[in-house]
C-alpha cells in the first residue's frame, strides 16, 4: 500500500535536511556516542583490572634478622609454589626492591644496612581468588612474619568508581535517548502541522494512519539516519584523539580504558539505532495524532 | 431504485452550542442526482461532510451502502471513503505534485500498482480534457483546470457516491456547464451524484435531478421531491428559477 517510495516522496515536498531536526539528532549521537564509549571503556577497564590485578597477591616477610627472613621467605616461597590456585610465584631481588625505593629514599636512604622486607609476587588463577585465606594459611605456619597483600582490596574502591562511572555513561546513553525521541516526536508533529492539507486529502481518498505515518516516518528516519551518522563521525573523532592521548600516558591502569572492538561495533550501529528510533517514535505519534482527527 | 444513503433524524451540533444541522431524514437512490442548495450557513458543507465520512453526527443514524456509519469504527473509515469521491470548491489539490500525480494519488493509496495506473490516469486526463497539462503542477493551472484535475481525482476510483461542494463557485459559466456535463456522464455511468451549489441556474441544467433545500439546518422538503421522483414546479430555493 502506497509503497511506491518514489511517489510517496512526492507527497512530502521538503528536502531532506531541510530543517534542525537531522542537526539536533547530530548532536544528540555524538554526545550518545561519547557517553556509549566512555561506558563502555569503562566496563572494559573494570574487568580488565578486576581480572589481571585482582588476581595478584603480594606477600612480604618483615623481619630484621635477615637469615630468619630468608629461611621464612624460602619456606614461603616453597608453600605458595604448591598451592592449587596459584599461577606463578616470583620473589623481587634486592636489587629491583630498592629500584622500587629509590624514588622515595634516594640513593642515600638505601644503605645496604638498611633492612628491607622481602617480597613475593603471586599470581593466582580464576579458582585461586576463593583459596585466599587457606593458602595464607599455609604460608604463615611456615613463614610466621610473612604479610598479605591482596591487591583486589585497594582496587575495589577503583573498581567501585569505575563501574559507578559506567553506569553514569549508562545513564547518560538513556537520556539522550529519551531526548531523541523527544526531538523526533517534535519534528514528526510540526511535520504533521506542515503537510496537514496534504494528510485530509490523504484521508478523505480512504488512505490509512498507517499508509500516512508511513510517509513520515521514513523520512524523520533518515534524517535520522544522517544525523547520527554525523554525530558518530565526530564522537569517533574525539574517541581516536582520546585514545591517542592515553597512549602516550602508558599508565597500567589508565592504559586498560580502550574500547573492545564489540563496544566499536555497537558504536558503528548507532545510526541504525538512531534511525529504527525514529521509525518508531514517528510512527506512534502520527497515529496517535491521526487517531484524534475522523 | 434502493437507497445508497440514508439520514434518519439526524442532528449535528459543534461544541456545545445550537444544533447546526436538525432533523434530517431523507434518503439517496443510487444512481440518482442530487443537488444540495441554500443561503451560506444553512449546513450545507456540514451535511456534506457527514455524507463523506468527515464527520459524525451528534445524533440519528446515518447508512451508507447499507450499513450504519454512525458507529462505524474508525479502522473501517478508508474502506468507505474509497468509495465516495470527493470535490471541493478551493480543489484541495495537492500544490507541489503534478496533474498526473494528484489524479493518481486515489490508486496509489488503493495499492494499485505503478504499472496499472498510468493507463487509467492518463485516460482520464484525457476525458477532463487536460491530457497535454499531466506533468502541470497545479498553480500553474487555471482554476477551471484545477477543478477538473479535482474531478478527475475525486472520479478515478469510480466512486458509487460523488459529492462536490460548490464545485462551479470558482470558475466561469461557461466552465461550470462544462463540469456539470462531466457530472452528468458520471452518472449515466451509475455514480450517484450530490451536488452542493448557490448557482441556482445550475439546477435546470441536469433533467431528472433532485432538488435538496436547506434553511437554517433543517431540510425543507414540502413537495415531498427527496423521496424521488420531484414534482414538477419544485421550488428551488435562492428566489431563483
Amino acid at each position: 500500500m502506497l509503497s511506491a517510495s518514489l511517489a510517496d516522496r512526492r507527497l512530502l515536498p521538503e528536502g531532506r535536511l531541510a530543517g534542525p531536526m537531522p542537526w539536533v539528532i547530530a548532536i544528540m549521537m555524538f554526545l550518545t556516542a561519547l557517553a556509549m564509549a566512555g561506558g563502555m571503556a569503562m566496563g572494559a577497564a573494570a574487568t580488565r583490572i578486576e581480572s589481571d590485578l585482582g588476581r595478584q597477591l603480594t606477600v612480604q616477610v618483615i623481619v630484621a634478622d635477615p637469615a630468619q627472613r630468608d629461611r621464612e621467605t624460602a619456606a614461603a616461597t616453597h608453600i605458595l609454589s604448591t598451592q592449587t590456585g596459584v599461577l606463578a610465584v616470583n620473589r623481587l631481588g634486592d636489587d629491583k626492591l630498592r629500584a622500587l625505593l629509590r624514588p622515595w629514599l634516594g640513593n642515600a636512604g638505601l644503605d645496604r644496612d638498611l633492612p628491607l622486607p622481602a617480597m613475593i609476587d603471586v599470581d593466582l588463577d580464576a579458582n585461586g581468588r576463593g583459596r585466599i585465606d587457606a593458602i595464607a594459611g599455609a604460608v604463615r605456619a611456615a613463614a610466621p612474619h610473612a604479610r598479605f597483600d591482596d591487591h583486589a582490596n585497594w582496587l575495589a574502591p577503583l573498581l567501585g568508581l569505575i563501574r559507578s562511572l559506567g553506569l553514569l555513561a549508562a545513564g547518560i546513553v538513556a537520556l539522550m535517548v529519551g531526548a531523541t525521541a523527544a526531538a523526533v516526536v517534535l519534528a514528526a508533529r510540526s511535520a504533521l502541522n506542515t503537510h496537514r492539507q496534504t494528510i485530509d486529502v490523504m484521508h478523505m481518498m480512504g488512505a490509512t494512519d498507517v499508509q500516512v505515518a508511513r510517509l513520515f516516518q521514513r523520512r524523520l528516519a533518515l534524517d535520522a539516519v544522517f544525523g547520527g551518522a554525523v554525530g558518530l563521525a565526530g564522537a569517533v573523532a574525539v574517541i581516536l584523539l582520546i585514545g591517542e592521548r592515553i597512549g602516550e600516558i602508558g599508565s597500567g591502569l589508565i592504559g586498560s580504558v580502550t574500547l573492545p572492538a564489540s563496544a566499536w561495533a555497537a558504536l558503528l550501529i548507532l545510526p541504525l539505532v538512531a534511525g529504527l528510533l525514529a521509525l518508531a517514535v514517528a510512527r506512534i505519534t502520527v497515529q496517535r495524532a491521526l487517531g484524534r482527527i475522523l | 431504485m434502493a437507497g445508497i444513503v440514508q439520514f434518519e433524524n439526524v442532528g449535528l451540533r459543534y461544541g456545545t452550542g445550537a444544533e447546526t444541522l436538525s432533523d434530517l431524514s431523507f434518503s439517496l437512490a443510487q444512481g440518482g442526482f442530487y443537488f444540495l442548495t441554500g443561503p451560506s450557513g444553512a449546513g450545507k458543507t456540514s451535511l456534506l461532510k457527514m455524507l463523506y465520512l468527515a464527520q459524525r453526527p451528534s445524533r440519528g443514524s446515518i447508512r451508507l451502502f447499507g450499513e450504519d456509519v454512525v458507529e462505524l469504527r474508525r479502522s473501517r473509515l478508508p474502506g468507505f471513503r474509497r468509495r465516495i469521491g470527493m470535490v471541493f470548491q478551493d480543489f484541495r489539490l495537492i500544490q507541489h505534485i503534478s496533474a498526473f500525480d494528484n489524479i493518481a494519488l486515489p490508486l496509489r493509496i488503493a495499492g494499485v500498482d505503478e504499472r496499472d495506473l498510468v493507463t487509467p490516469v492518463r485516460e482520464m486526463l484525457a476525458w477532463v480534457g487536460l491530457a497535454d497539462r499531466a506533468s502541470a503542477r497545479p498553480p500553474t493551472l487555471s482554476g477551471g483546470e484545477q477543478q477538473r484535475v479535482a474531478i478527475a481525482r475525486a472520479v478515478i476510483g469510480r466512486p458509487e457516491i460523488l459529492v462536490a461542494d460548490e464545485p462551479t463557485g470558482n470558475v466561469d459559466p461557461e466552465m461550470a456547464a462544462r463540469l456539470l456535463h462531466l457530472f452528468d456522464a458520471l452518472n449515466t455511468l451509475g455514480t450517484t451524484i450530490v451536488v452542493a451549489t448557490h448557482d441556482i441556474h445550475l439546477l435546470r441544467r441536469v433533467a431528472g435531478a433532485n432538488v435538496m433545500r436547506l434553511d437554517r439546518g433543517r431540510l425543507h422538503d414540502p413537495t415531498g421531491a427527496l423521496r424521488y421522483p420531484p414534482r414538477a414546479g419544485q421550488d428551488y430555493g435562492e428566489g431563483g428559477a
